[in-house]
């Protein structure tokens, strides 16, 4: 999704060398995909060996100053949720990011995984409404495919703010897939304004500089 | 079930006993003595068990949120539509239990009985289980390490009297780890049909599929097909058809071209769909006419073609 599939992680005196996405080296990346020998390699681990490549991650990668580290999981409550949180608790502040789709089977899931932050002391900046109706592009009719409103109930619902809708954008899901810069790209595209302003949002919830 | 230590190497692991983190476990006399490495008794078990299940199906994705759930539910619903037909459904996404709010079974217990846990009966003809049925508030988190979960779903195939099942559906969690382990070990000895993958079009979901299809041939499991869902949009108002996911590397009919596989069909997306789940009803039901619904019965054909002509149980396997 960031174009840099296929790059190798170098290793340096201070440990394993962030791959960076952008020029500017203002974001770098660090990923299994980057340690697979084939990008259709199956990893096929059970817990603990997830567990101790997570842990690596957070104390092997020579991160350098960060103002911010993002941490995308897979879906659940399991190993990799709280190796995580285990190896990420020294180093504050912390917080979660849910993200939901509008349906109630998702929102089903995700009350879930709020219990879970709850239990594990996990602050959650926030509730995100993911997939939410999508605009016609030949006649400007609003079809809400997955539901609406389900992300803002949950978040009312478990007392944590709600952060933003995003729409179903094919020119999202066309920059991921050619791994381009969304917020660069296509600022006149319905994903946009909802993408910022949710940014904006963590931005002004979790500024830099507090600690 | 007996809790297990952080950092447990595994117990089939060199280091199963042996590790620093298994001080003071209480299975590490067993785990360094190579015990635990033994098969466990459970496959045998499972396999009488499953004498009486005719044809079992695993439902995998490489990526969470492809409608992997929905497509099981309305797999067990069409099956189900032949009353002569027993389904049983086992959700085994421990984690993210979406089954029984899909099958409109929400809040539903399970019972014991002398011969084991009572399915939740949908009707006569289809059963459902799932850990759901275990947690007494939609709040509840199952915050549980891989060990745990692969208990749990041993004692769903172990300990559940699933009675004479023609189909068994077996809904799994997105990925390639300690759930989709567990299920094809402990079905080792059982002889499982295959394997029904789902994926949306776009390259991102695909790339985890073959992913996905690779596990498949890692422990030998049958690939019965690719199911495309999510694939193409008609606007209710103009009836123009748009791409949202778009298939910028040719979809799923490519790669299964590419790998050999079958593609069961492709499924378009309808809002009707979400909604039939959010209400526990069968989409079937609501939009006997909808594309997405011929696009599904044609697809439930193909599993049962494909089932049909593998040995059923109970006859001489050769070469199983």
């Amino acid at each position: 999704m960031l174009r840099v599939q296929g790059k190798a992680v170098h290793q340096c005196d201070s440990g394993w060398v962030p791959v960076f996405v952008d020029q500017e080296q203002s974001i770098s990346l660090m990923s299994v995909g980057f340690l697979l020998e084939k990008p259709d390699e199956a990893v096929v681990w059970r817990g603990p060996k997830k567990n101790a490549l997570i842990k690596q991650f957070v104390s092997d990668v020579a991160w350098g100053q960060l103002d911010y580290l993002v941490v995308d999981t897979p879906p659940g409550t399991s190993d990799e949720h709280m190796a995580v949180v285990d190896a990420l608790r020294p180093y504050s502040p912390l917080g979660a990011l849910v993200v939901t789709t509008p349906q109630a089977v998702s929102v089903g899931d995700v009350r879930r995984e709020l219990t879970f932050c709850k239990k594990v002391g996990l602050r959650v900046i926030g509730v995100v409404e993911n997939m939410s109706g999508f605009v016609c592009p030949h006649c400007e009719e609003c079809t809400n495919i997955f539901s609406r409103g389900g992300g803002e109930e949950l978040a009312r619902h478990a007392g944590v703010p709600f952060l933003g809708s995003v729409p179903l954008d094919p020119e999202l899901t066309r920059s991921l897939e050619e791994g381009r810069d969304f917020i660069q790209g296509f600022p006149e595209s319905p994903a946009f304004p909802a993408l910022s302003c949710i940014a904006q949002k963590i931005l002004n919830e979790a500024p830099v500089g507090l600690s | 079930m007996e809790e297990v230590p952080h950092d447990c190497p595994g117990v089939s692991s060199a280091q199963a006993g042996r590790g620093a983190s298994c001080q003071g476990c209480p299975n590490q006399g067993l785990c360094a003595s190579g015990a635990a490495a033994a098969p466990d008794p459970a496959i045998e078990e499972i396999k009488e068990k499953m004498k009486t299940v005719k044809h079992k199906i695993l439902v995998l994705s490489g990526k969470g949120g492809v409608g992997k759930s929905t497509f099981s539910a309305h797999l067990a619903h069409g099956l189900a539509e032949d009353e002569n037909t027993q389904v049983a459904l086992l959700d085994i996404d421990i984690c993210g239990p979406s089954i029984p709010k899909i099958m409109g079974l929400e809040g539903e217990q399970v019972h014991q009985s002398g011969s084991g846990w009572s399915p939740v009966f949908l009707e006569d003809n289809l059963g459902v289980m799932s850990v759901g049925f275990l947690l007494s508030s939609p709040d509840d988190a199952v915050i549980w390490r891989g060990p745990k979960k692969n208990g749990m779903i041993k004692q769903f195939l172990r300990d559940v009297d699933w009675g004479e099942v023609d189909y068994l559906i077996v809904d799994t969690p997105p990925g390639t780890s300690d759930e989709h382990l567990s299920a094809v070990q402990y079905l080792a000895a059982a002889h499982i049909d295959g394997a029904v993958i789902i994926t949306t079009p776009q390259e991102v979901s695909l790339q985890d599929v073959r992913k996905e299809i690779n596990f498949c041939h890692k422990v030998k499991l049958p690939i019965i097909g690719v199911v495309e869902n999510m694939s193409g949009f008609t606007c209710p108002k103009c009836q123009k058809e748009s791409q949202i996911f778009l298939p910028t590397t040719g979809g799923a009919e490519v790669m299964c071209r590419d790998l050999k596989v079958p593609l069961l069909g492709k499924v378009p997306l309808d809002p009707r769909i979400g909604k039939s789940c959010d209400k526990g009803e069968s989409f079937f039901a609501e939009a006997p006419d909808s594309p997405a619904t011929l696009a599904y019965r044609s697809i439930i054909q193909r599993i049962q073609e494909s089932c049909s002509l593998r040995q059923p149980k109970g006859e001489n396997l050769v070469g199983s």
